[in-house]
């Protein structure tokens, strides 16, 4: 008794463990998370898969073990108080119960005895007791009454269920497979290869009863094995059918929620005249030959993608195009063959058609569909890699619109996010321009004229005397432009803080930041100009536009890469995550849950009660006794009234 | 002979007079007019829930006569407050009776005050030893109990009318199921109250009841979380509509004994004693709140995997959800063979019950707070 609470606890707090942790990621994860040495640790410790660890199962053993025992122990003695009416129960055994009363009833003789128990039989009818009579060695006689001892079913049920319920989670556990493994039958597999390639001590044969196993299908591709995760590896589950995906479907709310998940299937089966055609769901699997197919998850099938690439550092405004597919992979730079050191692999990732996100500066608004995104890396010839994300349409942040591309160097980092704010047509192309034309050294001098001119104009007719437009102020703005140009806010800050004194440095950024911004709004103009563009106006949203402008130049320094990959148009293409299973274990689940859900209503809602009638004929008395085996407020309460009732029923004629 | 059959107790039929069958039948023909009307759009199961419910509210109603009175008041209030929409959400704010009583998130908003005056009252009634006051604040339960559920309903109803396919019963997310936990241990409480005879108990179950509401409160306002969300396609079942009222039966029921093992306590060690029920009433009290909440949270558990079979493909997935029902559930199991098998009594065991509405409150909410799951309906 004491063990099998102990034993509940420990299985709690166990249990506990694997919610702390994630459970079953990919191991790299763990790696960065804890380090190597915790890393293999925990490892030992199974502490990555909690519940399928072989300390977990011992538990698990244990309690079952405990329960078995406690049910053959205590099930006999529970079937004996189930069936008996204690009807050898003796006049003294009565006088030792803490509930009983004995009443006098006048000349309790003959007739008048047949009377009596023929009223305390009624009485013991109309509460729905059975009972048996015992003719004692006096001669007084002794009925011996019990009502809800279906109550001690509920012991047997309880416990039953609880065997029967591990039973059934013992089938569909990986107990045969760790075997398998232990005796060196099976090995996982650890590789990332085609499933037709994974060898046979790494496959699970048709005939294997139960399994829980994954498969992803692009639309308009089939596939006849599952992929069984175990580990940082996994089996090849064989499965007795063909299944192909003809058509995934993501339906959406108005608001751009996902409604509905729904995959058109098509099961090929040699056993089969004529393929079954089907519909599944998520809540509406479909089940074959034993092999339930659920819809668990979607990604991308190799949607094909058409780029825009953009040459952030270029003098002009040139572009190319580039092609590919999700899950491929292609390449930038380098020479005409596509070769060299400067050769840029791009590796496609994955793409979104619908990216539901709040925007809201506070974090209350609503969250709305922004549109496609692509997620793809670039990796240099040193193999180094950056992700990138990057969305398809503008967003709209603060009342404005801005193209985003998001960067990060590793996993674990946030992506840093280039905005590059539209033009009047929407487009990304003035931004583009304006970034040709401040980089272009050769527009350098003109735009340092313009922004001479500009600066006087401004003093013009005012009492400040105007500045005169003199060549040493235009080639210190050129000087500038070339720093901006060489990278950024952040070259000029160099600048600043090698070349100015610590006082004067705030004042010269001010002049500086002042004067980068009337030669951006220049540059701006003359690349319109240049495009026969109408031209901006000096005025708060052009401030705005200007501002934005600096910010993506300068933070396209920070961008990692000269390309920028604008989505131009998509195929798209998606794939549909199939979760199979075959539980021969879920039935006795089930059957288990019945008995529990049972066994408790009986323990807790039928109360055993039990009462002696002892009728004395020789001295008059009538003796009655009533015990339960569990005492509480009920059965005070129903004692005090059955003795009152008696009472009234025996004595009082 | 007469007379000597006075301690034949009615059955249930023999007890019932002509009021209980005509709520009965207005239950029955409630139910035929939905199902003339919206047979359609119901799946078999759904069939049988709507007349499974006639079932179990008559026979709750016959047994306990406050909650058929409940009942139909929640009916007449929430369709007269249907009534005023004219089809239109935006009457919710533009009609007066909905501005301010009934319309959803008021019916919600005035449950929210009732409770925390009721409580105010409970504690006042018991200080004073007011047998008058304590029936106000009852009736201060029952009323919030009233606003709460129109709430709901209303709620229901609106749900639908931002589109019909975003319409489904609102206990789908943290905000709507909060307000479920409220209502039920409001009820669960006012059925002990009237078995036990006793209002001594109603502010510390309030207690419990009005952490939920500072909780709804503090989510409505800093969270705007009591806007109404489409269903996520895994919560597309009808086996919503059992799995989560089970459950909430479970989580107050374990609320309710632990606010009783407070009592139960402060009692032990003298504190309001002499106002509060006696220690073998707690005891029972509490005994009684575990098993009625262990019976449904067991039933709960096994919906959920039976659902689980059928949306995850797995009836137990260890996922973070299930492996704390597991725990919660080991808890109490614990629990009821000490005091069943064992025969421990006292403090030990109030004390564990009351450490138990800590389990229970991370398996309700700390689950979704700070682990993630297949059960994350519910962020903050």
């Amino acid at each position: 008794m004491r063990f099998a609470v102990s034993m509940l606890s420990v299985l709690g707090i166990a249990s506990i463990i694997g919610t702390v942790l994630k459970q079953n990621e990919p191991y790299s994860n763990y790696i960065i998370k804890f380090g190597q040495f915790w890393f293999g640790f925990f490892e030992a410790l199974g502490l990555f898969d909690v519940y399928h660890s072989s300390w977990f199962l011992v538990i698990l053993l244990f309690l079952i073990t405990s329960c078995s025992l406690c049910i053959y122990r205590n099930s006999p003695l529970m079937i004996k108080e189930w069936r008996t009416f204690k009807e050898h129960a003796t006049e003294k055994s009565l006088n030792a119960f803490s509930h009983q009363e004995t009443y006098t009833v006048p000349a309790l003789e003959n007739i008048n005895i047949a009377n009596t128990k023929q009223q305390l039989l009624m009485f013991l009818n109309a509460k729905g007791f059975k009972y048996k009579f015992k003719t004692q060695r006096d001669g007084s006689e002794l009925i011996a009454a019990k009502a809800g001892t279906h109550q001690r079913l509920g012991y047997i049920f309880t416990h039953t269920a609880m065997v029967v319920i591990f039973f059934g989670g013992l089938l569909d556990g990986n107990l045969p497979l760790k075997i398998q493994e232990i005796l060196g039958q099976k090995r996982i597999e650890t590789l990332d290869i085609p499933a037709s390639k994974v060898p046979a001590i790494s496959r699970l044969s048709v005939s294997n009863p139960s399994f829980r196993g994954n498969m992803t299908l692009p639309e308009g591709s089939s596939g006849n094995v599952a992929f069984v995760r175990v580990r940082d590896g996994y089996l090849v589950q064989d499965l007795p059918f063909s299944l192909a995906l003809k058509d995934f479907r993501i339906e959406h709310y108005a608001t751009g929620q996902p409604k509905s998940f729904e995959s058109d299937i098509v099961i090929s089966d040699p056993d089969l005249k004529t393929p079954i055609a089907k519909t599944i769901s998520v809540n509406h699997p479909f089940t074959y030959k034993g092999v339930a197919i659920y819809q668990s998850d979607f990604q991308d099938g190799g949607t094909k993608l058409n780029f825009k690439v953009w040459d952030l550092f270029a003098k002009d405004n040139h572009t190319q195009t580039l092609d590919g597919a999700i899950f491929q992979k292609g390449t930038l730079g380098g020479d005409a063959k596509g070769e060299g050191a400067n050769v840029i692999k791009v590796e496609y990732n994955d793409f979104r058609k619908f990216n539901i996100i709040n925007l809201s500066p506070d974090g209350k608004g609503k969250p709305h569909n922004v549109g496609p995104n692509v997620t793809y890396k670039l990796r240099d010839a040193q193999g180094q890699a950056r992700e990138y994300v990057t969305y398809m349409q503008p967003m709209q942040i603060d009342g404005r619109h801005y193209f985003i591309s998001g960067m990060r160097e590793t996993v674990q980092d946030d992506f840093h996010y280039l905005r590059i704010p539209v033009d009047s047509d929407l487009s990304i192309d003035g931004f583009m321009n304006f970034r040709a034309t401040l980089l272009d050294p050769a527009k350098f001098e003109e735009i340092a004229h313009r922004l001479a001119l500009n600066v006087s104009d401004k003093t013009k007719g005012s009492d400040v005397q105007a500045l005169p437009v003199n060549k040493p102020f235009e080639n210190s703005v050129v000087q500038l432009l070339r720093t901006f140009a060489d990278g950024g806010y952040n070259k000029v800050a160099q600048v600043i803080e090698k070349n100015v004194p610590e006082k004067e440095r705030e004042v010269a950024a001010k002049t500086y930041i002042k004067m980068i911004n009337i030669a951006a709004f220049e540059a701006y103009n003359m690349s319109l100009a240049a495009n026969k563009k109408p031209l901006l106006l000096n005025n708060a949203e052009t401030q705005s536009l200007i501002q934005d402008s600096l910010n993506g130049f300068s933070d396209m320094f920070f961008y990692g890469t000269p390309y920028f990959l604008q989505l131009e148009n998509f195929e798209h293409k998606e794939a549909s995550g199939f979760q199979l299973t075959k539980s021969p274990g879920e039935k006795w689940v089930y059957l288990g849950s019945a008995l529990l859900v049972l066994g408790i209503f009986s323990m807790m809602y039928i109360r055993e009660r039990r009462i002696w009638l002892l009728l004395k004929p020789g001295s008059n008395q009538v003796h009655f006794g009533m015990a339960s085996n569990r005492k509480n407020l009920d059965f005070e309460q129903e004692f005090s009234l059955y003795r009152e009732q008696i009472r009234n029923l025996i004595v009082s004629k | 002979m007469n007379t000597a059959m006075d301690y034949q107790a009615k059955t249930l039929l023999q007890r019932l007079n002509w009021q209980d069958w005509l709520y009965a039948i207005l239950l029955a023909a409630g139910a035929i007019f939905a199902y003339s009307k919206y047979a359609k759009y119901m799946d078999m199961y759904e069939v049988v829930f709507l007349f499974g419910a006639v079932a179990v509210f008559s026979y709750l109603g016959w047994q306990w006569k406050a909650i058929g009175k409940l009942v139909l008041a929640i009916a007449i209030v929430s369709l007269f407050s249907i009534s005023l929409y004219h089809g239109d959400q935006a009457r919710a704010t533009q009609s007066f009776l909905l501005k301010f009583l009934i319309s959803s998130q008021s019916a919600i908003m005035w449950m929210n005050v009732l409770f925390v005056l009721a409580m105010v009252t409970y504690w006042f009634a018991m200080f004073k030893r007011s047998v008058f006051v304590g029936s106000v604040a009852t009736a201060l339960t029952w009323s919030a109990a009233l606003m709460g559920f129109v709430g709901l309903m209303v709620r229901w109803y609106e749900s639908y009318l931002i589109a019909p396919e975003v319409g489904h019963i609102p206990i789908s997310n943290l905000y709507e199921v909060f307000i479920l936990f409220c209502l039920i241990t409001a009820l669960l409480y006012l059925h002990y109250e009237k078995h036990f005879n006793t209002k001594q108990l109603g502010g510390f179950v309030l207690l419990v009841i009005n952490a939920a509401v500072g909780f709804i409160l503090w989510y409505t306002f800093d969270r705007h979380a009591n806007n109404i969300q489409p269903l996520v396609p895994a919560l597309q079942s009808y086996w919503m509509k059992i799995h989560v009222p089970a459950n909430f039966i479970g989580y107050g029921s374990f609320s309710l004994a632990a606010a009783v093992s407070g009592a139960y306590l402060l009692a032990n060690k003298g504190i309001l004693a002499s106002r509060l029920p006696s220690l073998d009433v707690l005891d029972d009290l509490v005994y009684k709140s575990i098993a009625v909440g262990f019976a449904f949270f067991t039933i709960a558990t096994i919906l959920g995997a039976i659902w689980a079979a059928e949306a995850w493909g797995g009836y137990w997935s260890w996922d973070p959800k299930e492996t704390w029902a597991l725990i919660v559930w080991l808890n109490y199991a614990a629990w009821l063979h000490l005091r069943m098998v064992k025969g421990l009594r006292g403090p030990v065991l109030a004390w564990w019950a009351l450490v138990g509405l800590i389990v229970t409150t991370f398996a309700f909410l700390g689950v979704n707070m700070f682990l993630s799951g297949l059960h994350s309906y519910g962020t903050l």
